[in-house]
């Protein structure tokens, strides 16, 4: 079971928290300008990657807030958390 | 009472203090400090369960967690525990055990060993697969035959704990390195928690002569057992198996507190749940002595060298006067130690050409040692009688009687617990084994689990590891010191690998790699000759290391045999995944005490009380208690509703609406939420107006609807379903804190705060306006979808008009503390006009005879919109989460299901949810799909039963007469129709 630093709250165990998929996926400013195509990749096109991986958690069962998260894929290590309002602490190519 | 192999004296076994228990139905007696396997040996027991497949007789192989066989029940009636290995259960009195398989002695399938030959693995899949579809038959025969153990026969009487904590340094065993590794740990100021799974601490010293600083090893362990338990840091927990370890630093661990005492004396918690944040953890798991596989390996009286060693020296029970000994490496030379000071006689078969020094002792003490040499096969039935030895080379072979084989085939280190979170692995040459790699930094393997066998070695390395770990943590180094040992056992040095004996002269015998499962040397080949390379398949398709054993003994010897198979070396073969539990747990630990009414919560609406005593029947919806229906006496479910739905429509018809979802929502920007979240448009929705919403997921399908009134400016009020209010607060809460914290909204659950009374009918003005009300009840000044504020009954309440029945309607909201008091209010006035309570049935039938959908019910994961007709609802004005979605060519299908209404021909006859409509059920197979059922009822108010459904293009077809087909009911004539059933009336 994970040990997640919430930014708020601190580590909590993971069962307080429930996980929202890759972050950083904005939603299309204007949906109806986009392809099929375009609409299914924002929809459902994730980059899946085995190693760092920059996620959303909520912490559901706690202080409800949104954040993310660098979580190692492989390993499950946390090398951070940051708020939505924060630029990821790592640089795209240490991903 | 005789213990024929108990020995006069010796062991950790209280002869003073005897032990009555049964097996098989079978007085018998022990002592205090025996296990039950040890108390089943003592009394000459050599077969103690059936095999699983085969029905083989089967006797103790192990003293621990590794014990294949000697798994059985114990006690009976609802309390009873199936599988239990009898090496890892504490005698207790009056303890009861039987076999988990078939009767020790007579067993009425004994006969499935002679078909061993031809039961493969693979045999049940290869053999039972036509004709088709008759598994289920076959299945009805092989199940009763198969299986471990038998079910409790009621619910579990006892409790379980369960305790969360946390720890600086966690040790996983408590034998010598264990002991150390705490001791060094708590010295330097850590908080320690040391775990081992026995009763007793001291691991393999439990069962070792080996003297420490001078003393008996025993007095060393009680002294450092002593000095870790004045420390106010240290937790010790006996009787306590590290089952699982898992991400960061999470382990855990199950306490066995009442395992060991009587039932009937039993107090507090069977078992504790220990959920474990440990910053560092110190394995000290020590190791399992492997097999080496020979002809008919199975029979009892085969038993680990080093289990034979255990029997004797701690518990006083020597398993076999006439033993034969099977080695490839030193450590059995302890055994043979052991055995003769016992008094039993002694045959070494060695397998390494030059045996060395140990061996040439052995020699010179008289012992009959043979280089070069194997057990071939074993002989005898129900017990070992003799054994075929022979040289490897097969140039001779020679007949040897014995009643006791102990055998060793080298050590594999317990990497379990490091594998758990994937630790990597590192093959030993020398032991032939895979051993911890240095791997997650918090985690330490020290000791026999690490490769290291010599004692001084073993209590080194464990004191280095605890002071590692707490040195990581910032404590002051505090290494405990290294005691003086002598007479340490033999470490298992100079083995010659060997993972089978060749074949006996005599032919082919099974030769067993899994005892627990019935894997035999010849599955693996059979699963190598089909093609099998990765080890993790020919796990899978021979069923090797499966089930509670999960190849403890047998699983790096079938590994070894599968390399020499493929002609690959075991390196490169490797080792299955080691995945928790260590050993099995029960449900009842996990669980504890989340059970029955405290597995969830239950949610009762203020009027709660009322319903019961009104004799109504409930459903759950979600967490709540919702009134379903209200029968009077004799009534029928049928009756009730029937009578509840023309109360409405002739009278009122009162119901508990408490349970809706409820969020507030206030803030500048609260109605920009509700245009994007919901399908319509809300801009021009006036101050104490309301209004339908429906809310789509991004793929356009609907989550969930409701009604939204707007109580301000800037304030709003969103009705959601009883089951979705969280949910729904959920989702906007995601989309305002990632996608648009822009927005100025502020959102508050408000489900709990009110009690809504909801009077449909056309005498509810009437009761609202007798209840006395400040607002004005004209439907000019209040009129149909308009919410108003004010007082009910003296009473602060909101008061809407919004209907899913079609009936005038005054939903009363009052703060929820006043809720019974106006509903009881409610039902004193109302008489008058005939109030009746309903329920959730009535109110379902209500609804759909308006043709109101139930999100989830009439819909799923693939309906839209605009399957639903809902055009009307969807803004072309603007953009709303899903509706991109909905302008996928698939939705815009015009032949795809869409919502519409059936007429059953007869108006009695209620069509089963979920029966498929086709056109002619009588054509030839695959019958061509039109739609299916999704809420059908009888209507009382429309006199008839009526469906909703969803059929292919089914708004262009009003008037087509459809079969409804269910297996049970059969095929019912129904028609289509527009889904709207009820005329409301006027007003």
């Amino acid at each position: 079971m994970l040990l997640i630093p919430c930014p708020w709250c601190g580590p909590r165990d993971e069962s307080e928290f429930s996980y929202g998929g890759e972050a950083h996926i904005a939603r299309p400013r204007e949906p109806e300008s986009l392809s099929d195509a375009e609409w299914a990749d924002y929809q459902f096109m994730r980059t899946n990657p085995c190693g760092w991986h920059r996620e959303q958690w909520l912490h559901a069962h706690g202080c409800r807030r949104w954040f993310n998260v660098e979580r190692n894929t492989a390993t499950y290590a946390i090398r951070a958390a940051y708020r939505l309002d924060e630029a990821p602490p790592h640089r795209e190519d240490a991903l | 009472m005789n213990q024929p192999r108990r020995l006069e004296q010796g062991g950790l076994v209280d002869r003073e203090r005897p032990v009555g228990f049964r097996f098989d139905g079978r007085e018998m007696q022990g002592y205090a400090g025996d296990t039950l396997a040890s108390a089943l040996l003592a009394n000459g027991v050599n077969v103690v369960n059936r095999s699983i497949k085969l029905h083989r007789p089967r006797g103790i192989v192990g003293h621990g967690a590794e014990e294949p066989n000697a798994l059985l029940q114990i006690d009976r009636g609802a309390a009873t525990l199936p599988d239990r290995r009898a090496t890892q259960t504490e005698l207790y009195e009056g303890l009861e055990a039987r076999p988990a398989v078939g009767r020790p002695e007579r067993d009425p399938a004994a006969a499935m060993g002679a078909l061993s030959p031809f039961m493969p693995a693979g045999f049940y899949y290869k053999t039972f697969m036509s004709p088709r579809g008759w598994w289920e038959r076959y299945e009805q025969v092989i199940r009763p035959a198969a299986g471990f153990g038998y079910a409790p026969d009621g619910p579990d009487p006892d409790i379980y704990d369960r305790r969360n904590a946390h720890c600086d340094v966690l040790v996983a065993g408590g034998g010598p390195a264990g002991l150390q590794a705490a001791l060094s740990a708590a010295r330097g100021g850590a908080r320690v928690i040391l775990a081992d799974e026995q009763a007793r601490f001291g691991g393999g010293l439990l069962a070792s002569e080996a003297r420490i600083d001078g003393g008996p090893a025993l007095v060393w362990v009680d002294a450092m057992v002593a000095e870790l338990a004045a420390m106010p840091e240290v937790t010790l927990l006996p009787r306590t198996a590290v089952f699982g370890n898992y991400d960061h630093g999470f382990v855990g661990l199950v306490e066995r507190l009442g395992d060991h005492v009587p039932p009937q004396q039993r107090t507090g918690p069977r078992e504790r749940y220990w959920r474990v944040r440990s910053r560092q953890l110190v394995i000290a798991a020590g190791a399992i002595e492997r097999p080496i596989v020979f002809g008919n390996n199975d029979r009892p009286g085969i038993m680990m060298a080093s289990a034979v060693t255990t029997y004797i020296r701690r518990y006083g029970v020597l398993p076999g006067r006439k033993a034969v000994v099977f080695t490839n490496n030193d450590s059995a030379y302890a055994t043979v130690a052991a055995l003769r000071a016992a008094g039993a006689s002694v045959v070494v078969a060695d397998a390494r050409e030059e045996p060395g020094a140990l061996a040439a002792a052995a020699r010179q003490q008289g012992v009959d040692v043979r280089a070069g040499s194997a057990v071939l096969s074993a002989h005898g039935r129900k017990h070992v009688t003799a054994v075929t030895v022979g040289d490897l080379a097969r140039h001779r072979h020679e007949r040897l009687d014995c009643d006791l084989v102990a055998v060793s085939g080298g050590w594999n280190p317990a990497v379990h617990l490091h594998s758990h979170i994937r630790g990597p692995l590192r093959f030993d040459h020398d032991l032939a084994a895979p051993v911890p790699a240095p791997g997650p930094e918090h985690v330490r393997s020290a000791g026999a689990c690490a490769g290291r066998f010599d004692l001084a070695e073993v209590l080194a390395a464990g004191a280095h590891a605890g002071a590692a770990a707490a040195g990581a943590l910032g404590f002051e180094g505090a290494v405990a010191a290294v005691p003086d040992t002598q007479g340490a056992d033999p470490v298992p040095g100079a083995l010659r690998v060997l993972w089978r004996a060749p074949q006996p002269p005599e032919g082919k015998a099974p030769a067993f790699v899994d005892l627990q499962n019935d894997v035999k040397t010849s599955d693996l080949a059979l699963a190598v000759r089909e093609g099998y390379r990765s080890i993790e398949h020919v796990k899978r398709y021979s069923i090797m290391g499966f089930g509670t054993d999960q190849g403890r003994l047998g699983n790096i010897v079938g590994a070894g045999i599968v390399a020499e198979l493929l002609g690959a070396d075991l390196e490169t073969v490797g080792t299955t995944t080691f995945r928790p539990a260590w050993t099995p747990v029960t449900y009842g630990a996990l669980a504890g005490e989340e059970l029955r009414e405290l597995f969830q919560p239950v949610r009762n609406t203020p009027m709660h009380e009322w319903h019961v005593a009104r004799g109504a029947t409930f459903e759950d919806v979600g967490q709540w208690k919702r009134a379903w229906y209200y029968p009077r006496p004799g009534e029928s479910m049928d009756d009730a509703v029937r009578r509840e739905c023309l109360a409405t429509q002739r009278g009122i018809g009162a119901l508990d609406y408490s349970t809706l979802g409820k969020i507030d929502i206030q803030g500048p920007d609260a109605v920009t939420l509700l245009e994007r979240v919901y399908t319509n448009n809300w801009q021009k929705l006036a101050v104490g107006r309301c209004r339908y919403g429906i809310m789509l997921d991004e793929n356009g399908t609907p989550i969930d609807d409701g009604v939204t009134a707007r109580l301000g400016e800037q304030h709003y009020l969103m009705y959601t379903t009883t089951g979705g209010a969280a949910r729904v607060l959920a989702w906007l809460e995601r989309w305002l804190q990632t996608e648009w914290p822009q927005l100025e909204v502020y959102l508050t659950s408000v489900t709990d705060h009110w009690a809504t009374l909801s009077l449909a009918g056309p005498y509810s003005r009437d009761l609202v306006r007798d209840l006395g009300t400040d607002v004005d009840l004209d439907p000019q000044a209040f009129p149909f979808m308009s919410v108003r504020e004010g007082h009910v009954a003296g009473i602060p309440a909101r008061l809407q008009r919004s209907s899913f029945s079609g009936e005038l309607t005054f939903e009363v909201s009052v703060p929820a503390d006043y809720g019974l008091w106006l509903w009881e209010k409610a039902f004193e006035l109302g008489e008058p006009y005939g109030i009746t309570p309903y329920g959730t049935e009535t109110m379902h039938v209500l609804r759909a005879e308006m043709g109101f959908i139930i999100v989830g019910q009439d819909t799923d994961g693939s309906v839209s919109p605009l399957d639903l007709g809902m055009h009307g609802l969807l803004s072309n004005r603007k953009d709303f989460l899903g509706k991109r979605s909905l302008a996928r060519p698939d939705f815009q299908r015009e032949d795809r299901p869409q919502f519409v209404g059936l007429q059953p021909e007869d108006p009695e006859t209620i069509v089963p949810e979920g029966a498929q409509l086709v056109r002619n059920p009588d054509q030839t197979t695959p019958v061509p799909l039109e739609g299916w059922v999704t809420s059908s009822y009888y209507g009382a108010r429309i006199g008839r039963s009526f469906a909703l459904a969803m059929v292919n293009g089914g708004r262009e077809r009003y008037g087509e007469r459809l079969i409804a087909w269910d297996l049970d009911a059969g095929a019912i004539p129904v028609t289509v129709t527009a889904p709207s059933f009820y005329e409301p009336p006027q007003g």
